[in-house]
């Protein structure tokens, strides 16, 4: 179900970035149904301790039915994305139809192997084409895997049991897509480095639909903070000074 | 004959990188100089006609001012201006390389240029450079398809946003911009908030000061204002250390000549008319 691959670039703790240079600090997930799939992620870009954009669309089209999902240093996966819609473009000129998701998964995957010393970002690709309908592929380090369903980004961490605990194969479009916002919720709850929005896009053999989904539609949790936990206590501890 | 070994080329030459570091690590209380960094407040937003650019015109040298009244604010096409903080050589030269460019690329697609070609064009070169090059820029402009507003950071990320502050004094510009700014604002609201916003980091940040200049871009054309506002002005001195003559009372006065001999004397003629 994981990326078999290390998870260095995963781990907060174990990557951290330079100081001032732009990270995305990320969660981003994707999720395969009959049909299609769904993509999402946050919207945080940080340099250090400063959020550099809390709006930030971090679903790169590349092209109308393939989205790659960024994460990492910014500079790094936006080159990438850049770089690999080009190569796709020009694939599906060669090819008179549109390119497969596998294709466009390859293409990613070449360029972070090649330069996977010099690179810093992982690229997640998901799509639908008309062979295999809908996919997902994970791309970390240059390693090629296609899975139901895959997380990625600092904050994929703490929704690991999560994720595993939730799905269940055969779920509905609508099901993925509620599936998708509550992780990447819950990992914008606990992540530093994850916050602001949530981007969607979801991809069937019919189109291309996007949505954000801002503070007052997220889904609420438990959270600490809002929880009026200590009041018992200390109405008794208020209680015992004023009696003599 | 000597002849140089290579011939000068233009663009950007790293040659000594290898050669300065290995010297750092070897030569103990070596100071190396550091290049000129503009500790700057640039921000810039989308309004209801076009966008609005501002920055200071401080540039520092480490803790020294050295320069108190700058241009930040680059020209890259009649409809597009960019700001820059950083490193003020890299900044400038970015800028005129990239205005350069679009000028030819101009001509050669004959279209007007638009601000999403310039922001590609900048971090692709950035990017290259993987971060060597210590620009980050704010470019703002209005083209056919409306007005554009993108930040692109040194190592070659970018954002496309309708508001945003760069530089060492970002921190109070965007607070100042995230709590008053609206979508469609009007030339007059724009304005006075970009001017608030540079005004904030001018007086919290040590590395951002002086004047605030403004450049606003619309479907006519760019209008480039210098020193729009000076928020720090240099207090007047209360008192003087000049102390009149007699202020210490003379108690005792000696003259002595000194004993010379006079050995030569030359006359040199100037030529007055």
């Amino acid at each position: 179900m994981h990326c078999a691959g290390r998870m260095r670039e995963c781990s907060f703790v174990g990557n951290l970035p330079a100081a001032g240079e732009v990270y995305t600090g990320t969660t981003i997930m994707a999720v395969e149904f009959d049909g299609g799939v769904v993509v999402g992620s946050d919207s945080r870009v940080s340099a250090g301790t400063a959020v550099v954009n809390r709006v930030f669309n971090k679903l790169a089209p590349l092209n109308q039915q393939i989205y790659c999902a960024l994460s990492g240093s910014a500079a790094d996966a936006q080159a990438i994305a850049d770089m690999a819609t080009y190569q796709l473009e020009l694939h599906g000129m060669e090819l008179e139809e549109p390119p497969l998701v596998l294709s466009a998964a390859n293409v990613v995957r070449n360029i972070s192997y090649k330069y996977r010393e010099e690179l810093s970002a992982h690229l997640m690709v998901a799509g639908w084409d008309r062979y295999l309908g809908g996919q997902v592929y994970g791309t970390l380090e240059g390693m090629l895997t296609r899975q139901p369903f895959a997380i990625g980004g600092s904050g994929s961490t703490y929704i690991y049991g999560y994720v595993d605990a939730a799905y269940k194969p055969g779920m509905s479009p609508e099901e993925c897509r509620q599936f998708t916002i509550d992780a990447i919720t819950l990992a914008m709850g606990r992540d530093g480095s994850s916050g602001g929005v949530i981007y969607l896009v979801t991809i069937t053999a019919a189109g291309t639909k996007q949505e954000v989904i801002t503070g007052k539609e997220l889904p609420q949790f438990y959270d600490d903070s809002s929880h009026s936990f200590s009041k018992p206590l200390q109405h008794r501890m208020l209680q015992s000074r004023m009696t003599p | 004959m000597l002849h140089s070994a290579w011939e000068p080329q233009g663009g950007f030459s790293f040659e000594n990188c290898q050669r300065n570091t290995f010297l750092e690590t070897s030569l103990k209380g070596l100071r190396v100089p550091h290049a000129r960094k503009t500790g700057t407040t640039i921000a810039g937003l989308v309004f209801q006609e076009g966008v609005i650019l501002g920055s200071d015109t401080r540039a520092t040298e480490d803790s020294v001012v050295a320069d108190k009244n700058c241009e930040k604010i680059h020209f890259i096409a009649p409809n597009i201006y960019c700001c820059g903080a950083g490193v003020a050589a890299d900044a400038e030269m970015t800028t005129q390389i990239l205005a350069s460019n679009m000028e030819l690329h101009a001509l050669s697609t004959n279209r007007k240029p638009r601000v999403a070609t310039v922001t590609r064009m900048l971090r692709q070169m950035l990017f290259r450079y993987q971060g060597h090059i210590g620009a980050s820029l704010i470019i703002g402009g209005m083209d056919v398809t409306g007005p554009h507003l993108y930040s692109v950071h040194p190592h070659g990320s970018y954002s496309h946003i309708l508001f945003t502050a760069m530089g060492s004094g970002q921190g109070p510009a965007i607070s100042v911009l995230e709590d008053r700014f609206k979508p469609n604002m009007t030339l007059e609201e724009g304005q006075k908030l970009v001017v608030e916003a540079v005004t904030a980091g001018i007086l919290e940040d040590l590395g951002s000061g002086s004047n605030v200049d403004v450049c606003v871009i619309t479907q006519d054309g760019a209008k480039f204002q210098r020193a729009v506002s000076t928020p720090a002005v240099l207090s007047k001195r209360q008192g003087k250390y000049h102390y009149p003559v007699g202020t210490t009372a003379i108690m005792k006065e000696t003259v002595t000549p000194l004993p010379l001999e006079m050995i030569e004397e030359t006359v040199q003629t100037m030529e007055v008319e």
